[in-house]
This record gives C-alpha cells, structure tokens and sequence, in this order.
C-alpha cells in the first residue's frame, strides 16, 4: 500500500460537536467566570428572541446556585415554548437553528450558542442539561434530560416524559457546570444582565444570585420592539460566487424577474438599467448566465445607486429608548442620540444608534465607559478589538469638549456611550461575539453616529456656558451694581445714580433713555437708543404723548388714541450703533410713562417697556 | 533744634490739611466712580501692574518704581464688582470713620470691620492690605494719611542718636544709648512723628538678625566705631525703611546693610536700597538708594572660609528669579549671585561666631567698612 493510501485511511469527518470540544475558548468558554455569563447570556437571548418573535413581552428569570463544585443555571422564560420534537435538537445540536438562512435581525444567527452551553455543561460536569417546554396553557409540559453525542453532534435523550409546570407557556433549561460567580465589576452575569436591560426596555429580568440576593432589572416601556422582518439580500457589496449561486439555483425564468425578486431594494426600472449596463437580455434565462456575464451584472450592480435597504428588516432600540435606557442605569445631566439611516456591508444591512450621557455622577477624570452593543445583545469581553471601540478612539474628541491626553483612544471625562449596531448578519470576529469586525461601512457608519451625538454635547455645553455668563452677569446686575451705586450715594450724599445704561452695557442689552429739556416755553426730548449686542436688532419704538408732538426727528407714525397719540418709529439699529430720536412737546405736554418696545424679548432691553 | 510753639501750631494745622487732602482725594475717587454711572460708562479703576516685569528705575530719585502697564478693575466680572463694592465701603469707612472723626484703625482691625459688609467682606487680611495700597496708589497718598497702621512693630535702634518722638501722651526725648534698655529705642509706626535732636554717628548698620543686633552692642561696636545699629527684624516694615531712609538724607550718615548670606537677605537689601514690587509706589518715600551692602556675600564664604548650609531647591530657584529681577541687573550682583549658584551654599550672620565672638566685630566689620571705603 502507498504512503498516500495508508494516509488516506486516517482520513476522517470531524463533526461540529468534537471541533468546538476541543476549541472551547471560539464560543466564549474559556475561563470559569467567563463560561457562566456566556451561559447565561446565550439562554437570555433565546428567551428574548422568542418572546419577540412571539410578540410577548419578555419576563425572564436567571437563578445561579452553588451546587457542590459546580454551578447551576436555570433560566426560565414566557415565551411561546417549543414543540417536543424540536427540543432535544434545539438544545443538544450545533449548528441547528431558524434564523441562519433568513436574512433578518435577530440576536442569535447560527444556532451554536445554546448547544454550546449544553456541550460546555456536559464536559465539566458530566451531567445532562434539564429542559422543561409548555407551548400553551391547555398542553402538558414536556420535561426533557439531554446529552449531546459529540461524535455524530446528534442529541441524547436520556429521559423525556410529560410534567405538570405552573406557568402557561414557556421553557426553562437547568444546566450544571464548572464556573466561579464574580459580581462587582461589567464583566459579570449581573453586569452583562444590567446591559442587556438597557437596550431591553421592554424586558423584566429577574436574577437570583447565588447568595440569595434578588436582582430585578424592571422594564421601563410596555411597547414591543418594532418586528423585524426577513428580506431579501440586498445588491450593495454581494460578491460574485453569491451572485452566480442565486442564478443558478433560481426558479425564475427571466432574468428581470429574477433581479426584481431575488434582491431587495430593486424594482422594474432598477432590473432593467443593470440588463442594459450589463449588456444582458432580461429575458434571458438566469441559470443560462455564464461567468463573464454574471461579472458584468456584478459590475452593474456597483454602477448604479441602488436605494437603501428597507428599514424594516431591522430593528433600532430608537432614540427615545435609548434615552430611558441610560437614564435607568445612569445618573446623568445630559443624554444625547442619534439613529443613523440603514446602509449596507457585503449586502446586509445594518444601521448605527448612538446614545451620549454626560455629567451627573460620572467621574471625570477616568475614561468614559463604553456600552456595545450588537442586535440588542450587550458585547462585554474583547472591546479593545471591536470596531466600535476602534471608531471611537479615532474621533478627535477634543474638538467635541473631552478629554483625549494622547491626542487618540478613548477619552476622558464624565461621559457613557452606547453604541448599537443592528443588522441582519454582524460581523462577529469569532464565535464567541465579543466584538465587531473592522468593516469600513460599519466604522464609517459608527464614526458619523457618534459625531453626530458629540456635536449635540458640545452644543449643550456651550449653552451652559453661556448660561453661566449670564448667570454671573445676573449677579453682578442683582446683587452688586446697586450696592456701588447704593454706597456712592452715600458716601457722597448724593442721590442714588440710575445703573441702567451700565447694566445695558454689560449685559449686552439694548438701552433706551431719554432726556428732558425746557426750552423757552418748550419741553425738548431726546430718545437715545443704543445697541450694546452683536447683532443688528429691529423693532418699533412707541412714545405716548397726550398731544401731537412738533420738530419730530426722524418722522414718525402717529396714531390717535383714545386718550392721546402714540407716536412710533421703525427702528433698525446695529451691533454697537446707536440713535436719537427728538421731538418738542408744550412744556407740560411730557411723556407720563417710559417709551414702550415692540418686537424684541424684555430680557435685552434695557430703560423701556416691552411689548 | 527744639521746635518753638509757633512750628507746633504749623505742624497742628499741616496735619489738618493733610487729613482734609486725603477726604478730598478718597471723596474724589467715588465721584469718579459716580460720574461713570451717569455717563453709562461700565465702572472701573486704573492702577498700574504691579508685578516685577511692571518696575522700572526712576532717575529723579534713583529708584525702582512702576512703570506704565496698567490693570483695569471694572465690573464687568464678578471679581471686579466685588473689589469695586469693597472699594467703596473701604473709602467709606476711611473717610467717614478715620478721617472725619480724627480715629484710626490698624490693618488687621479694618479686615475685621468688613465682617458687617456682607458680600463685601474681605476673605483674608492679604486682601484688605492689598486693596488700601490700591488706594494709596489711586489717591497718591500713605496709609499713614488715613489713619490706618500696621501691626507689626518697627524696627529697634541703639546708637548714638538724640530724638524727640511726639507720642499720644505727649513729647518724649530720649538718648539710644544712654535712655534705652538693652533692646534698643523701639521705633513708632509713623516714623514721621521724630524729630531728630542730634547725633554723633558715622554710620548707620541695619542689621536683619537679632542676634548679631546683640551681638554688635555686647561687643560695643556701636561705641567703638559711632555706629547707629539697626536691627530690621526680618523683611523690613515701612516705618524701619523710612528711618533709615530719613538717617541717611536728613542726618547725612551712610547706610550699609549686614544680612545673612542667601537670596532672600539680598531681597531684604533690595527693599532698602532699591524699593519693593509690592510697595514700588511708596520707593521715594522709603528707599535708600545709597545704602550698601556688607555681607554676608557669598564671596566672603569662600574669602572667609564660613561655615554653610546646602541651598534647597526654592533657594535656587529664587536666586535664578533674582537673576531676572531688574532690581539686582548690576555688574555686583550677577557676580556674586552667580557664585552663588556655583557655590550651592549659604551662610549665616552668626557663621562668624565659628571664629571666635569678637571675629565679627573685631575683623570682619572693621576689614569690609574699611574696603568700602566708611572707615
């Protein structure tokens, strides 16, 4: 026998199952604390998951008990349960699960987790993973015990049988295994609970730890999220083995059908445009297209603007969510957020929601904490690998009033920020789903979301600031300005001096004063209106007089009143201009009250009425 | 040199103008201020900086005084309303209190009235001491014009002088030597209150340590060589620079300043001879500019051999500060400073007590006077 075919008998299939044994650390199992909040983690995203589908609000019970060397997690929820026959296989197979072939967001993608779970269960403490499943109030609960045969990754079912369960529907896994309870710090199953509660508003999570203490991280809002539904790929960045493996395998006949069909976001004139510039026949049939010409089509496809895909294959936490989220966990001074529109990577969709609480209780001197999150499911290890940490330290943060000591990486102050990214496939860098890969549309994507949310904060803050400016001018015009004047006076034994024109002056107001001069017989009046602002204000200036007024400069309106005439000027007056208004009056024809301003808010006029 | 009744009731009456010079001046202030307010102008002080980079030497009297960078205190900040708010209780209280009613209060009583000012209540001393040499400076007067004193004490002097102080319970004349204890003739804040009756001096020491002020009279130095001692107790008060300043123009005697060996002494020196930053606008009331320096010069540490400490790090930093300071920009002291510096050392006054109790007066006194050309 050859070398070659004594080789080849050595050849074998390795199933799933005894590649992730081997390689536990790719699914997140790969130190004892890590193992119980993947557990953990992986059975509360089913539960979510489902009670989603099923349009319940999710309640979900976590218990975690010391049970001699190992732990036991029970998780428990009130979704819709499982059909009996799919149990052993959802729980004790890989790579088994509804969500890998449809292109719609969910938290789990490839059906690995929770087996995974199971598998871990099984080989750090040997025993089997306990189910118990009621898919309706009137049907008796299935309770099952499972091994997973690693050799042929099938389950084993060591014990089923029907049981009474009190709650009306639902499931609940029990799985024992080796595992060390931290609290106290994010990466935790309190701390990845307590995330998942925040882009979870609608979820009640209830934790019982291991010493007896009841954590419930209560829901904030009553309403389901939007249901996201499956779509079809979307044209932007698919790669041509994909696009020659829909041609072949197509039952449509035509090929403009089969674009208009097969793709999302394309409709007749969109299939006819790529035939033209693909030179290709619509008519054409799609499992006739050969190589060159499915390259062509490529090539059309990246040439014309095809719209977004439709936002309803997503589902966003929204801004408002995200607000109560933070606010839940956070005390804050400032939340600001943004939902970036759908885009595309490699033809699935995905859309970029930022959140940015500021103040409050935040220290300011560390750096600010980092909320990832992925499809609603919190991303707790690995953030220095993950593309959302990597958008956030290439932001120039200082522009945006934070701290960045080196000039780049995560900046300093009181500030949190979340960041979800939602798609219908994310490019996890491994198994395990700590982070997001580097994808240059989703790091575009985050890069804009978190500007956007940073150019509000400085917003803000700039206001508060000028705020403050104000405030302290307010002081020195409540509290001070007449204490001097108050003072002089006495000091000097003169009357108290008006502090008007200064406190105009200071305050940036516009000031109106007016002097009165006996002229022979005559009363001569002067109006002096200055603009201590930087900018141009316009308004109307009345002066009611009981008699018609003479030698008016400039002319004014005059209109008659019941009781007297109200004489008005338009007045436009610049950044630190300023104006005379005279006219003459009999010497006992005076103003009897001070001139009135019209159009401008009272806060900035100074020595005049405001209406 | 006894003044005669009718130079009394001159000195009566020149008091009274000077007492009604300050009302006007302070009174001017505030309608200044008032005049702003009726004007629409914000309300505001000018006052020349007074930092080290804003001195600069006056020629007519040969020192340091303020130049013409200026700070402006308005009310457009809360700062600059508070201080303006102080300034005017502050003229207030000067004018009605100390001035109309003939009292006067001491630096520290004044930080202690503002505690009925409400929001214009001084925080600390510093601030209210602060603020009356702003109102020296604005009405080119001396605190002394309104009746407002320091705490501390003045300077001691022992020598062969003859004096007349006018005191609160009358006249008082007294010989430094013969009518004195051991502790010398205590001088009064307002040194303007002395006459000098005559003298029998060649020099005037003004001495920063007590213990070489005693040393100097337990050797008798004062007798052996007419010397007037001195002792300036540390960073001199205004009243020890004024007498010293009027020994040497009204009495003609020369003035030389024996301190320790180290850059805050030579600040000492500086503040007699040169004028301070901080009182720049008092230097041709206060400065001496002809005083000299006898030591301890670092060059005497290496000339005699003393007995040093190592400079810490604030002294070095202070002798480079000095290095900068226009006031010391002399041949002589970048010289001696940079030796200093080289040396890393500092002496004492009493490092001469290495040598023997009579080193100081019997060799080093007699052997730098001599050099300097005073005996």
């Amino acid at each position: 026998m050859e070398i070659a075919e004594e080789l080849a008998k050595q050849q074998k299939a390795i199933s799933v199952a005894e590649f992730f044994e081997k390689n536990r650390q790719i699914l997140g199992f790969d130190s004892a604390p890590r193992a119980l909040i993947t557990c953990v983690k992986e059975a509360v995203d089913n539960s979510l998951d489902a009670c989603e589908d099923a349009g319940i609000l999710p309640d979900i019970f976590v218990q975690i008990k010391k049970s001699g060397d190992y732990y036991r997690v029970i998780v428990e929820d009130n979704g819709p349960g499982i059909v009996p026959e799919e149990v052993p296989r959802v729980f004790a197979k890989l790579l088994y699960g509804s969500r890998f072939h449809t292109l719609r967001q969910s938290r789990g993608q490839q059906g690995i987790g929770i087996s995974a779970a199971v598998l871990y269960s099984q080989l750090t403490s040997g025993k089997p993973t306990k189910v118990i499943s009621k898919i309706a109030p009137d049907r008796p609960a299935y309770y099952c015990e499972l091994l997973i045969n690693t050799a042929k990754n099938e389950p084993e079912i060591l014990k089923s049988e029907e049981v009474d369960w009190e709650r009306p529907r639902g499931t609940r896994v029990e799985l024992e295994m080796e595992g060390s309870y931290v609290r106290s710090r994010r990466q935790s199953v309190f701390g990845s609970l307590k995330s998942t509660a925040i882009v979870n508003p609608h979820a009640r999570l209830t934790l019982v730890e291991p010493e007896g203490n009841v954590e419930v991280f209560e829901r904030v809002t009553e309403s389901l999220p939007k249901k996201a539904y499956a779509i079809q790929p979307h044209p932007d960045g698919i790669e041509l083995g994909e696009l020659i493996k829909l041609l072949r395998y197509t039952d449509k006949k035509k090929l403009r059908v089969f674009l208009k069909e097969t793709f999302s976001s394309i409709g007749t004139i969109s299939a006819q445009e790529l035939c033209n510039r693909a030179g290709l026949d619509p008519e054409e049939l799609p499992t006739a297209i050969g190589h060159a010409e499915a390259t062509r089509l490529l090539m059309a496809f990246k040439q014309i603007k095809v719209k977004s895909p439709p936002v309803d294959c997503l589902s966003p936490i929204g801004e408002e969510l995200i607000k109560a989220g933070l606010e839940k966990e956070f005390r804050l001074d400032f939340i600001a957020t943004t939902v970036r529109p759908v885009s595309v990577y490699s033809g699935n969709p995905f859309l970029v929601e930022v959140g940015l609480g500021y103040g409050g209780e935040l220290a300011k001197e560390s750096r600010l904490e980092i909320l990832r999150f992925a499809n609603r499911v919190p991303l707790v290890y690995q953030q220095g690998a993950c593309a959302i940490t990597h958008a956030v330290e290439s932001v120039s943060w200082k522009n945006y009033s934070l701290g960045q000591p080196t000039g780049s990486g995560v900046p300093v102050g009181p500030a949190v920020l979340l960041v979800h990214i939602a798609s219908t496939n994310i490019p996890f860098t491994s198994e395990s789903k700590d982070a997001v890969a580097d994808m240059p549309e989703i790091l575009t994507e985050i890069d804009l979301g978190l500007k956007e949310v940073s150019r509000k904060l400085r917003r803000y803050l700039s206001r508060q600031s000028v705020l403050s400016d104000r405030r302290e001018k307010e002081e020195i015009i409540r509290k001070i300005l007449p204490r001097i004047a108050k003072k002089l006076s006495d000091v000097l034994e003169k009357p108290e001096p008006d502090i008007g024109p200064v406190v105009a002056k200071i305050m940036g107001n516009l000031l109106v004063f007016r002097r009165l001069e006996q002229q022979n017989g005559h009363l001569a009046v002067r109006i002096m209106v200055e603009n201590h602002s930087d900018l141009v204000r316009s308004f109307q200036l009345h002066e009611v007089l009981a008699e018609e007024a003479v030698a008016v400069s400039p002319v004014a309106k005059v209109i008659p009143m019941g009781d007297g005439y109200d004489h008005h000027w338009k007045l436009s007056v610049g950044p630190g201009e300023s104006t005379i208004l005279s006219y003459t009056v009999h010497s006992d024809g005076g103003p009897k009250k001070e001139p009135v301003v019209e159009g401008l808010e009272a806060e900035i006029v100074t020595g005049a009425r405001v209406i | 040199m006894a003044k005669t009744e009718a130079e009394k009731a001159s000195d009566k009456l020149e008091k009274t103008a000077q007492s009604k010079k300050a009302q006007e001046k302070l009174t001017g202030l505030a309608e200044t201020l008032y005049n702003q307010f009726l004007q629409g102008i914000v309300p505001h002080i000018t006052l020349p900086s007074r930092t080290k980079g804003n001195i600069e030497f006056s020629t007519k009297d040969d020192v340091w005084v303020y130049g013409d960078q200026e700070t402006t205190r308005s009310v457009k900040t809360v700062r600059g309303a508070k201080t303006l708010l102080k300034t005017v209780h502050l003229t207030e209280l000067l004018i009605k209190e100390h001035l109309k009613n003939n009292r006067g209060s001491t630096l520290r009583e004044i930080y202690y009235i503002s505690e009925n000012w409400d929001i214009a209540k001084f925080h600390e001393q510093a601030e209210s001491d602060h603020l009356i040499e702003d109102l020296e400076i604005v009405t080119n007067l001396h605190r002394e014009d309104f009746h407002v004193r320091p705490e501390e004490d003045g300077a001691a002097v022992f020598g062969p002088l003859r004096l007349r102080e006018q005191t609160r319970r009358g006249e008082r004349e007294m010989h430094c030597q013969e009518d004195v204890g051991e502790a010398g003739y205590q001088i009064p804040f307002n040194v303007d209150n002395i006459e000098f009756l005559g003298h029998d001096a060649k020099m005037v020491i003004a001495i920063e340590t007590g213990g070489m002020y005693a040393r100097l009279i337990e050797n008798g130095f004062d007798e052996e060589y007419n010397a007037i001692l001195v002792h300036i107790k540390g960073q001199p008060a205004r009243s020890t620079r004024r007498i010293i300043k009027r020994l040497n123009t009204e009495l003609n005697i020369p003035v030389v300043v024996f301190t320790d060996g180290d850059p805050w002494s030579y600040r000492i020196f500086a503040s007699i001879a040169y004028g301070a930053i901080k009182s720049a606008h008092l230097s041709e009331h206060l400065v001496t500019p002809k005083a000299r320096f006898v030591g301890v010069q670092p060059s005497d540490i290496v000339d005699y051999n003393l007995s040093t400490d190592k400079l810490t790090d604030q002294d070095m930093q202070a002798l480079r500060s000095e290095l900068t300071d226009p006031r010391f920009n002399t041949p002589y002291w970048d010289k001696q400073i940079k030796l200093q510096i080289d040396l890393k050392k500092k002496a004492e006054q009493q490092a001469f007590a290495g040598k023997g109790l009579d080193y100081v007066t019997k060799t080093y006194l007699p052997e730098r006077l001599t050099e300097m050309g005073i005996i």
